[in-house]
């Protein structure tokens, strides 16, 4: 998949490709402006690639977004779901849960009515709520529990896929282990295939089988979970990794600080974007683009000077 | 010398009189920082950390009331100052860092006067003199070029930049207590990294102690010398942060501790504190943990633990604490 978007001189996302395979969760890492959300956003044909395609199943689907119907549209929509950051904004204030959750069932008619109302209640204590909560409005509800009504509404339509835009993000600490504990059981129960996006590294290592760091709309580096968290490789991921504070007063580890701040989309630095804040960079990086190769198996980098495998908690 | 704490909360009672109830959103905590020392302040949303900085600033924002409960610093008590004599702590002896720069700095001045005004109020000096000190300032902070970003606005700098302008600001009267509320929370991890690195310098340089308001248990680790647990407006346990992380007293704090994803050791499954943060309107009775605590017993429902002292300057608020063996998920 190769996506291009232009909006006047934003290049928010710049010739990304990768593949996400059945039943797994691949996780979008990167600080804000690295073109995570505009990503899974294109994917899903909330917005439209300047350039790119995406497949999906081997059907070329921002194709089909372009030129099909809406009963084609809605058939593809039944196959993807989005789950939003803050599920203070994305719940009707006016509907209650059940009218919320039952939705979809409107719009996409695709289970006769009579079947409407179990189906909510099945989906709802699939989320881990209780039947009378589908009477009540979304500001009777906690955090959590509103992040569990989004999910709910997401299966409603039985769904293969979800991108899940920072779900946890806007959680207290003690439900967000809750949350990525239901995902988790969700994806083994119903097969469900996750594009989990999130700026935070130790809820990725938790629930993602592969991860791309993103920097500046680019990827910059894309591995198995292990394999990047054990042999994190260009100077972007290792000073990310480095960045994060470890909740153990003893491990007092390096930390790479990096100076500067992520630069304007609008006016990317030439060469390898990351050049002007990276501790490793060499005469090449600011005059070219590194491309996006296998180092190791599995591994994809774009960078000409990484750091050696097993840098980081040796 | 024996060393005094400079700033001393003793059973500070803040209560929110809405149309809905009185919300009891701090209710007995104690808080206790040394000269120079770096204290973490953690807990979730709702706990009740910044309504306790509030009220020590005296900033509690109506319908809150500060109502019980003592105040001390440097042998004052807070509480029963006027309000004229209130505004020479605020900013000269007791400086606030606020979680969000991009409110609490003014959008129509440039960021030099916000910083010379503070320095204007509390000491007999011209404007240029205020102006020639904020330069000065925003270069320990780490800014670049101080002439040019004194001159521009808000808008013109990034959240990071934003913040270093707040932590100047919160520096320009040599205050000698800074209460910092979540001032990481807003900006991305690697720019998160530079401002706690540059908070841990400033504190060498300045010799200045810091209340660090924070809901990050890895922040606190990395920065703090002592910390103090709190949940729904009360103290669960307070240590060093080394007897705290390696041996937890409260089981809040083994559950908080356990139910954070690590990025050195990947679980299977994440253990949950089952339920919700409690309603502060009709707090749960005894304990207020005790619905979701899974060593509770009936004591914990009747009857409400004292914050007890347990050796070590630790303190405790659990009926529990002398029969648990609580294990810490991050000692290796």
């Amino acid at each position: 998949m190769i996506l291009r978007r232009k909006i006047g001189e934003v290049h928010a996302v710049d010739q990304v490709s990768f593949q996400i395979r059945q039943n797994e969760t691949v996780g979008l890492v990167g600080e804000s402006g690295s073109g995570k959300t505009t990503i899974a956003r294109c994917m899903l044909y909330l917005e439209p690639p300047t350039s790119g395609d995406v497949f999906f199943e081997g059907q070329n689907i921002t194709e089909t977004f372009k030129k099909a119907n809406r009963t084609q549209v809605l058939a593809l929509r039944r196959q993807m779901q989005y789950i939003f950051q803050n599920p203070y904004a994305s719940l009707d204030p006016r509907m209650t849960v059940a009218d919320i959750i039952m939705e979809p069932f409107e719009v996409h008619k695709h289970i006769p009515r009579d079947k409407w109302l179990d189906r909510m209640y099945e989906l709802l204590r699939m989320v881990g709520l209780e039947d009378y909560h589908a009477e009540r409005y979304p500001h009777e509800f906690s955090g959590g529990q509103r992040q569990r009504i989004c999910i709910a509404r997401a299966l409603a339509v039985n769904p293969k896929f979800i991108a899940a835009d920072e779900p946890v993000a806007s959680l207290d600490v003690s439900v967000r282990a809750q949350i990525l504990n239901l995902l988790q059981e969700l994806q083994q129960k119903l097969g469900i295939t996750y594009l989990y996006i999130s700026h935070d590294l130790s809820t990725v290592r938790h629930i993602c089988h592969r991860v791309a760091v993103m920097y500046l709309g680019k990827i910059v580096e894309i591995a198995e979970t292990d394999e990047l968290f054990d042999n994190p490789l260009h100077p972007y991921t290792v000073a990310l990794m480095s960045a994060i504070p470890i909740p153990d007063p003893k491990q007092k580890r390096h930390r790479i600080i990096l100076p500067g701040e992520v630069p304007s989309p609008i006016s990317p630095p030439s060469g390898c974007r990351f050049h002007p804040r990276c501790p490793r960079r060499i005469d090449i990086c600011s005059k070219e683009e590194p491309p996006l190769l296998e180092v190791r198996p599995g591994h994809w980098l774009a960078c000409y000077n990484p750091w050696p495998p097993k840098h980081i908690f040796a | 010398m024996l060393s005094r704490p400079i700033l001393r909360v003793h059973g500070l009672k803040t209560y929110f009189y809405t149309f809905a109830g009185v919300v009891k959103a701090v209710d007995g905590i104690d808080l206790q920082v040394d000269k120079g020392e770096m204290v973490g302040f953690v807990g979730e949303s709702g706990s009740g950390k910044t309504v306790t900085a509030q009220s020590i600033m005296r900033i509690v924002p109506t319908p809150g009331k500060t109502i019980g409960g003592t105040i001390e610093f440097e042998g004052r008590d807070l509480l029963s100052l006027t309000e004229s004599q209130m505004q020479h702590v605020r900013g000269k002896e007791i400086a606030y860092i606020p979680q969000d720069p991009t409110t609490t700095l003014d959008p129509v001045y440039p960021v030099g006067d916000q910083i010379a005004e503070v320095i204007m109020r509390h000491q007999l000096v011209s404007k240029k003199q205020a102006l020639a000190r904020a330069t000065e300032l925003l270069n320990s902070v780490g800014i670049a070029d101080p002439q040019i970003r004194i001159n521009q606005y808000p808008h013109e700098l990034s959240g990071g930049t934003k913040q270093r302008i707040a932590i100047a600001r919160a520096l320009s009267c040599d205050p000698s207590v800074i209460l910092a509320d979540e001032p990481t929370t807003a900006l991305d991890v690697t720019i998160q990294a530079q401002i706690l690195e540059l908070l841990k310098d400033l504190r060498q340089k300045f010799n200045v102690a810091m209340v660090f308001i924070t809901h990050d248990m890895g922040i606190v680790a990395d920065t703090c010398d002592k910390v103090t647990v709190l949940y729904a407006g009360q103290v669960c346990e307070t240590g060093t942060t080394e007897q705290v992380f390696e041996k937890p007293k409260h089981p809040y704090t083994e559950a908080l501790l356990s139910s954070v994803p690590s990025l050195a050791l990947r679980k299977e499954k994440l253990s949950v504190i089952p339920g919700n943060v409690p309603n502060l309107i009709q707090p749960p009775s005894g304990c207020r943990f005790h619905p979701r605590c899974s060593y509770a017993k009936q004591i914990c429902v009747d009857k409400d633990p004292e914050l007890e002292s347990i050796g070590d300057g630790r303190w405790v608020h659990c009926h529990r604490w002398r029969e648990l063996d609580l294990k810490s998920a991050v000692a290796s």
